[in-house]
Parts: C-alpha cells; structure tokens; sequence
C-alpha cells in the first residue's frame, strides 16, 4: 500500500505535462466520479439546509408572541410545508446519500461506486426535484393564486390534496418533486447495495465490513421498501387529481386512511433511513476518538439489521388517533415498544466502546458526546409516544414536534456535524479550524436545547401543531419565546460552521493522510483521495486494517 | 427506586384484566402506588405545571380517558426518567472518569472486542421493561375503547368543517355548532357522552385535552370517542388535524353543565327560531334581509326558509358565547364586523364577504343578535 503505485504515477505525468483542459464546471456537470457526486450532494443539501433553516426562523418568529401577524396564515402554511419537505427530502436524504457515496467505496476498498452513470443520473434528478419544488414559489398557481407553494403540509393528507380542496398547481409541485426525489433516492439505494454486495477488496468478508457500510446496507435496503410506496401513491395521487381516479378522493367512496397508510410505511422506515447514517458516524468516531475497537461488532450488526426489520411493521403508530380500534393500536404499541431494544443495544455498545479508553474531545467527538445524550433522550420521548393512550394526547401536538426534531436534529445533525469535522480533512487535506469548531458547538448546543427542549411543554400544555397563531392564555407565550431565541442560536452556529468549511479550505492546516490516527481504509490513501482512490487494490484481515498495520505485534486479525 | 417501580408495574399488570367502567377512575386505585408515582416525579411534573397555568394542560385531567391516560403518562415518564438518570449517570462518569489526560502514556489502551454475556443481559433486561410497559399499555388501551357502552350515555354527533364543528343531538333534536354543551358525569350514576364523528370535507381532529386524548374526524369514516367531564366548567382545545388555511382558529370549547342546566339548555336549543320581534324593526328588517340574501344558502334558521347545511346553524346564535368557531367573542361590534368581511376576524375562513351596504349589515346584526 506504501509503494509508489503506477496510477499515481501517470496522475503526475499529467500534472507536470499539462492535462489536456477541461472546463471546470463541464467537469462537475458530466462527472461519475463517486467522491465529486458526493460532494454535490452534500453542497446542494447544505444550500437547502440554509433554506429549510431560514423558512424555520420565519416561523418562530410569527409564533413568538401570541396573535402575531408577521406572516398571514397562507404564507405560513406554506412555510411548514416546504420546511418539513425541504428538510426531509432535500436535506436530510442527499446530505446523507452523499455522506455515504463519498465514504462507502474508500471504506471497502473499491475505486468507484458499481453504477457510476446511474449515481450521477440519481443526483441530478434529485436536484431537479429540489428546484422544481422551489420553483412554485414562482410557477405555481395555488389556492391563493400565483406565486403560491404547496401548503398541504409535509405528510399531504388527503383528502385535502384532491383537487376540490387544493386547486392550482402548488400541490402539484410537491408531488412531483417528492416523486422525481423519490426515483433518485431509489436508484442511490441500488447503487449502494450492489456496491457494497460486489465490490469489497480482498479480504473483507461481510463479518470485517466496517460498521459505516453496513449501516448504509440497512438504509439502502429500507429505502427500496419504503421510498416505492410513496412513489406510488404520489402517482396515484396525480392520478386522482388529473384522470379521475377515486384513491383518496373521499367524496367519491375513496380512502383518507389510505393515504395515511402509504404515506407512513413511507414515513416511519424513513426515520431510520435518515438515523441510521448517523449511527453509522458514530460507530466510526467514537472508537477512533475512544482510542478502542467498537464494542459488540456482531451484536451492533444484528441490532441494526432488526431494527431495519422492525422499522417496516410500526407505521401506524403515527396513526393512533385514525381509530384503527383496539387490536391495531396494541399490535403497533407492541412493535414500537420492541425496537426501543435494539436501539438500546446500541447505546449500551457505544457506552462500553468509550469504557476503560483514552477519550480526546476533539470536534467530532464533542458532537458524538451530544448524540449519544440527545438520542438517549429523543428514544425515550420515543417510548412516551409508542404508548397508545399517552400518545391520543401527545400526537400532533408541539411534543412530537420536539420529539422528532430531537431525533432529526439533536441525533441526526449533531451526528453529522461531527461527520463532517471527521472526514473534512480527508475531503480537502486541510484541518478545520478548531476555535471556530468550538464556537459552532457550544452555540448549537446551546440553541438546540433552548428551542427544542422548551418546546415538549407546549405540547403537554396542549398547543398542536402547524397553528399560525394562538390567543394569550394558554401558557404557551414565554415557552414559544424561548424557542425562538434558540432558533437564532442554532441559526449563528450553522453560519459558523459553513464559514469555517470556506475559510479552512484556504487557510486550513495541511491534514495529511491521517490526522486521526485512524483505523479504516479511507485514512490509507491521500487526502483528498486521487480520482482512482486506491492505486493498488488493498487487502484487509480484519476488521480495522490500519490498526494491523500500526500494530504489527498485536494485530485485530488474531483476535477475529 | 427500581424495586418500587417494579412494584407498581406488578401491580399494574396484576390488575390488567380487571373490569373497568366510564366511572372507574384513577382515585379508585389503590393510593400508595399513586403517591410514590408523584413522588418520584413530582419535581419535573411541578416545573412543567409552575412554568404555566394552562386550561388544557394534558396533566391536569378531568375526565376518566384522560384521567387513565395520565396515568398511565405518570409511570411511563418514571420509568424512562428512571432510565435516563442510568444511562445517562454511567455515560457521563465514563466520560469523566476516561477521558485522555496529559499525563497518560502514548500506548492505546486495552482493545476489548466484546462480550456476549454482557450483550445479552443489555438485551433481556429492556425487553422485561418491554413487556411490562406493554401489558400497561394495554390495558389503558381496552379500559378506554373496548368498554361496552353504558345505556345512560347520551349520543353527539360530531361533524368536522372547514373551519368550524357541527354538533348535533339525534334523541334530542338539537343541532348547535361550536360550542359543545354535555351533562357532567358523576362517579355515581355514569353519563359520559359518546361521540359519533367524521368530516364533511378533511381530516380534523378532536382534542379538549383536559377530557381525553385526541380522536380524529375523517370523511368518509366513522369515529367513535367518549367524553365525561366530573366538574362543570367549560374545557377547551382544538383542531389538531392540519385541516387547511384556518386550521389555528377552530377551537373547542366544551361546556360540561349540571343535569339541571343541562336539561334546561337543551329544551330551550330544541324550540324553533324566533320568529317575530315586536317593538325591534330593526331586527324585523333584518330577518327580511337575511332571509333575501344568499345566508340562507350556507346557514340554517330553524323554522325558516334558511335550510342551508354548509355553515353553522343560527337558530340559537345569540346563546353562544363566541363567533367564528371560538377566537371572536359573540358581541354585536363582532358580529357586524364578522358579516362584513369575515377574512377580517379570521383570514381564509369559507364565509365570503356579503358586500352589504351599513344599513343591512346594522339590521342583519340586530336580527342575529335576537335568535336567543
């Protein structure tokens, strides 16, 4: 692996001959490059993170008093809508898919993705989705004429999108963009699976597969299962709206429960397509940050694998208050309830990795600190609501709002903040600035405990969500207050972090090969890695290959 | 404290397939069990309750389904809090106790891969907690929707709009909107009163906190809940269903009333509208206005020619306490204001805008206000 390879070779042969130019943006346009595909992703996501942002500040502005008119009630209906469907499907789902399109192929020692032409074919489609959404801010001709988003809400229950409720085209606009977002998403999925199925280097069996590959297995494998459902129903639901086709039209005999059905065998699986890359950050980091082998590898595989089982059989927890009648509601209490065990299993793991290590609270490891924390919170909000009665109260109030923002952004953001300080100096070979790193902590951490742990009392002091504006005298005044000074927070620290993203690039410090002192294959090439990532195929014999070489006297490989 | 909430949870399950009435409350469970329960989250239950005096505060039940439901809130919240507090302790002592210190050698510390022990007690321990919970869980479940259904219940259909509720009372002839008027059910002689719901257009949702948890209003379907407030007062909530534009302002106010009054309002909702008003022209004039215009297409006056169905029924406006489905107190200022434009009071609502001129706007108010 240390020898001067041919391919490297040749790649300086050009640089000092003169490659034959190539338009830069040409270059990104057409490129099936699986690291500079990544990249697009995850610059496009943080473009639409900045957006989903901004539309949330919005929000918590108009509700920081109470009968507040900075917005009319139109405009922020179309504001939760397009921040709930920006976040998910334009945010969290590209960022994550570029995290791993990026990572998946150093870490299992392969030189591109299995499908490099169907990768690029998924990120632009992908995009244009985004941007199609985005552009009924300016095309679309909704219920209050021109120029109107989709205010349906970010779960579109019918039957208010049939045509009768939303006429125009702004739902349009959010079908469509959720469909073309959708085959993307599908086609990643396929490229990750077959990737990681065919493409591993020699020697690494299943069982030596990092922790990341397999989580982004278990995603991949969800997404099949859950993202087609929701194809199809957003076909169906254009298919009620422009053929006539009664699915959810309930005037003529069609079913609102339907809807409620595809929607979350979509929606819940989701959840764990977007959590599950963030467990996979932290089975990367908090080893290397511990100094110790991941505890429990076997059993940390099981759980995620049950847990993407599981997640396929508890969608109608979100439909407690449908009146599915007792036996429905006990089998979904009993499902959900019983993936809070592997979930567990989990957090036990990660807390016997960082037992008897040599823990070093760098970047990555300071946001990994306030995962495990939040997501340890955010499971057990979670088990408040898998109790059906608990729940006929909390469902659809500003709890959930905060519970699942607690999953989204207190596990899943922090986990990929982290991500990002980790892999950062392998992307650019330059280091992040530290100081700034700490600044874009604390003031996160700050804002997000400020706005999302006030934000569960509004809920049991019984405020629903998506309401524009509420009277006085609910309780709920200084509460909302609160949560929308954390906004600002929140808002100041992702600045932070996207300025020292920049200024690092420039400024950085060189980063090397390995900064971290690191154990997977990604850390054995050059940073940032050649287009051909590993000039000579590597072979590994254990899990942590670059712990073997490290390590001579006492590789993992004797003990496996 | 394990020991203690295993005990309650073994008390819990035991009584799982006891028999549970509308009338059964929590008061009738054995009170030790409950004392602990607030004992042990007393402190957090407090800082939620201080920091806000909320009429609908979920932890604050009035009726037996949200009574259960809190109950039911009250363990799971210590058994989790329970949890958190070992979790979370040994996570942080971990944190402390081997973090990276200066004086520490350069060797990587002891690489332990595993152990399956230890994977398996962390695996069977939560799933007895599992269990348990669910078992509860269950049997909150069955005591508030699988209860057969007292003969004394009285019956309300509920018909959700947009942006407005439909209440009617099918034995009692009584059709009134918005406002919800119920006998208070003593422990006694049981008079929970069941709903029948769904939605003349898109899905809402049923939420007075105090009372029970939310059941939704979806057309096309057929819902079913009960309600049965112990004290009289009125008890509010709302939609909590995104129903559209005005989803925010359609709010719930449930008037729980004794027998007596109970009795008393619903003969004076069954009589017809009022049909003359000597020594008022003003009101005179206009019910004749109202009755030329196009309200009559939308609203219904009983005992009129106005037999429209997709608006709130007027017959009795004037004994309603609010307009536009609950943010608009019922006052004549209001009224006038409402019928002039009602995107005024409440932008997006389905009500257009009349375009009367003062005159018939004063006297169509004169007339509403009189439909006693």
């Amino acid at each position: 692996m240390t020898t001067t390879p041919v391919l490297e070779a040749i790649d300086e042969t050009l640089e000092t001959q003169g490659q034959p130019p190539v338009n830069v943006i040409y270059e990104w346009l057409t490129t099936v490059d699986h690291k500079k595909i990544g990249l697009m992703y995850i610059v496009y996501a943080l473009l639409f993170l900045v957006v989903g942002g901004f539309e949330a500040i919005l929000m918590r502005i108009q509700l920081a008093i109470p009968n507040n008119h900075f917005v009319s009630p139109q405009v922020f209906n179309q504001l939760f809508t397009m921040h709930g469907t920006t976040m998910v499907f334009f945010m969290g789902m590209p960022i994550l898919f570029g995290m791993g399109n990026y990572l998946v192929p150093l870490m299992i020692g392969a030189r591109d993705m299995a499908f490099p032409r169907l990768n690029a074919f998924s990120f632009w489609i992908s995009a244009f989705a985004g941007i199609l959404l985005y552009y009924s801010y300016i095309g679309g001709s909704g219920l209050y004429a021109a120029g109107s988003a989709p205010d349906v809400g970010w779960f579109a229950y019918a039957p208010l999108t049939s045509k009768v409720f939303s006429p125009g085209h702004s739902t349009d606009y959010w079908t469509l963009a959720v469909l073309l977002s959708g085959v993307g998403s599908i086609g990643t999925a396929l490229n990750i699976v077959t990737t990681i199925l065919c493409m591993r280097c020699k020697g690494m069996k299943m069982s030596r597969m990092p922790l990341l590959p397999w989580l982004y297995l278990v995603m991949s494998g969800l997404v099949f299962v859950a993202v087609s459902p929701l194809t199809a129903a957003q076909v169906m639901l254009t298919l009620d709206r422009y053929l006539g086709s009664h699915f959810f039209d309930t005037q003529a005999g069609g079913s609102a429960i339907l809807w409620m059905h595809f929607f979350w065998i979509f929606g819940h699986p989701e959840v764990y397509v977007l959590v599950l890359p963030a467990f996979a950050f932290a089975n990367e980091i908090i080893p290397v940050f511990s100094r110790k082998a991941m505890f429990g590898y076997p059993a940390m595989v099981a759980a995620s694998v049950s847990i993407g089982f599981i997640s396929l059989s508890v969608w109608a927890h979100h439909m407690f208050t449908a009146g599915l009648g007792p036996a429905g509601n006990t089998f979904f209490v009993f499902a959900t309830m019983v993936i809070s065990v592997p979930t567990g299993i989990k957090i036990f793991n990660w807390l016997a990795t960082i037992w008897g290590g040599k823990i070093i609270f760098a970047p990555p490891m300071m946001f990994m600190v306030a995962f495990l924390f939040q997501f340890l919170i955010a499971g057990l909000t979670g088990i408040m609501l898998s109790a059906a009665p608990f729940n006929w109260q909390l469902s659809a109030s500003y709890f959930v709002v905060a519970h699942f923002h607690y999953v989204l952004v207190g596990a899943i953001v922090f986990s990929l903040f982290g991500a990002f300080y980790y892999w950062y100096p392998k992307v650019t070979g330059k280091m992040m600035d530290e100081t700034l790193a700490k600044w874009h902590f604390w003031l996160f951490l700050i804002g997000f405990h400020l706005t999302f742990d006030f934000m569960h009392v509004p809920g049991i002091l019984g405020m629903p969500r998506r309401i524009y504006t509420y009277e006085a005298g609910r309780g709920w005044d200084t509460l909302n207050f609160i949560v929308g000074i954390g906004a600002i927070f929140q808002a100041v620290g992702t600045l932070i972090l996207v300025y020292n993203m920049i200024h690092s690039y420039y400024k950085g410090k060189e980063a090397g090969h390995d900064p971290w002192d690191a154990w997977t294959l990604e850390w054995s090439v050059p940073s940032p890695p050649p287009s051909y990532n590993f000039a000579i195929e590597p072979t590994v014999n254990s899990r942590r290959p670059l712990w073997d070489l490290k390590h001579p006297e006492d590789p993992d490989s004797d003990y496996e | 404290m394990l020991l203690h909430l295993l005990c309650i949870r073994g008390h819990t399950t035991l009584s799982f397939f006891a028999r549970y009435t509308p009338a059964d409350t929590a008061r009738t469970r054995p009170g030790a069990a409950r004392i602990l329960r607030n004992a042990v989250f007393g402190t957090s239950f407090a800082a939620v309750t201080a920091c806000a005096q909320s009429p609908t505060n979920i932890f604050d039940p009035a009726g037996t389904p949200a009574r259960s439901a809190f109950g039911l809130s009250m363990l799971v919240l210590s058994i989790t809090l329970v949890i958190f507090l070992i979790v979370a302790g040994l996570l942080l002592y971990a944190l402390i106790r081997f973090r990276h210190r200066e004086t520490d050698s350069n060797r990587e510390p002891a690489q332990i891969y595993g152990s399956n022990q230890i994977e398996l007690s962390w695996t069977v321990i939560p799933i007895l907690i599992v269990v348990t919970l669910f078992l509860t869980t269950t049997r909150v479940i069955l005591v508030t929707e699988a209860i057969p259904k007292p003969a004394s219940a009285m019956d309300v259909t509920v018909i959700g709009h947009q942006f407005w509720w439909e209440y009617s009372y099918p034995k009692l002839g009584v059709v009134t909107a918005n406002e919800l008027h119920v006998p208070i059910s003593e422990p006694e002689s049981p008079t929970p009163t069941y709903l029948t719901m769904s939605s003349a257009d898109v899905s809402h949702s049923f939420w007075v906190p105090r009372l029970a948890g939310k059941m939704d209003l979806i057309p096309n379907r057929v819902n079913t809940m009960w309600i049965d407030p112990h004290e009289t007062g009125l008890y509010l909530g709302q939609c909590a269903q995104y129903c559209g534009t005005q989803h925010a302002k359609m709010l719930l106010r449930v008037y729980a009333q004794s027998p007596q009054d109970f009795a008393a309002w619903i003969e004076q909702q069954s009589k017809p509208a009022q049909q003359n008003f000597p020594g008022n022209p003003a009101a005179t004039e206009g019910q004749a206005v109202f009755m030329k215009n196009a309200c009559i297409n939308c609203h219904t006056v009983k005992g009129s020619v106005a037999t429209g169905r997709f608006g709130p029924d007027l017959t009795h406006l004037a004994t309603r306490d609010t307009i536009a489905s609950g943010p608009v107190p019922n006052t004549p200022e209001n009224l006038r204001k409402w019928i002039e434009d009602p995107n005024s009071l409440k932008p997006g609502s389905l009500m257009p805008a009349m375009h009367l001129n003062d005159h018939d706007l004063d006297v169509i108010t004169a007339y509403l206000s009189q439909l006693h």
